[in-house]
């Protein structure tokens, strides 16, 4: 809970192990969040004590603000129909794309 | 195919879906031929309405635990309510590639 961003994937960030991991890795860069990456093939103790924490069976496992996300599927959603942005508001992260975004709506009211 | 059979008859009793693809993705995989490890399920159903997307994972989750133990190793959902589904484009894009993790 150290973090408020918690991913736990397969792999680290710059080299994940798993296309689903990577998704989610993509995502989080996409929106320039910065978050602590915990590889679960290097402990196995911690892959299986996540997904009993988290009653989630799979990774990779996006924890926001100590609150269980969800997994890939979920946060490719939340990219999509933009709750990830609003998740991230919430926590006190100003997403990239909402950044990039809010200086075109500038520079077209000009 | 027992476990792909066995994934479709689960949820098909316990979600009574309006459509339901089992697709089994293990081929884009590093594994065995004829391996049954990594799946695709859409799955939509009025069970779905009134319920945020972690829910309806969790429930197909569980109704899978017992695949999800003993072999299946990646599981990816759509989970949608009729009317979410009417309203897509009702094309399910694949997962993303291996990345050779497999195992370990």
């Amino acid at each position: 809970k150290k973090s408020k961003v918690v991913v736990f994937m397969k792999g680290v960030p710059d080299e994940p192990r798993c296309g689903f991991s990577n998704a989610v890795v993509q995502i989080l860069k996409m929106h320039g969040v910065k978050y602590d990456a915990h590889n679960v093939l290097e402990d196995d103790n911690l892959r299986n004590d996540i997904k009993e924490y988290s009653n989630w069976p799979t990774i990779p496992q996006v924890f926001i603000n100590g609150e269980f996300v969800g997994g890939c599927d979920i946060l490719i959603q939340m990219h999509r129909n933009g709750d990830l942005i609003e998740e991230l508001k919430k926590i006190g992260i100003i997403s990239e794309l909402l950044k990039t975004e809010q200086a075109k709506d500038k520079s077209s009211e000009k | 195919k027992p476990i792909e059979t066995s994934i479709r008859n689960k949820i098909t009793q316990q979600l009574t879906p309006k459509y339901l693809d089992v697709i089994n993705e293990s081929p884009h995989h590093n594994v065995p031929a004829g391996s049954e490890t990594h799946f695709k399920v859409v799955v939509v159903t009025e069970q779905f309405e009134n319920k945020p997307l972690l829910q309806r994972h969790r429930m197909v989750n569980t109704i899978l635990s017992d695949e999800l133990e003993n072999g299946v190793h990646a599981l990816s959902i759509v989970a949608k309510t009729p009317q979410q589904w009417e309203e897509s484009d009702k094309i399910v894009t694949p997962s993303p590639n291996c990345r050779g993790g497999f195992g370990k």
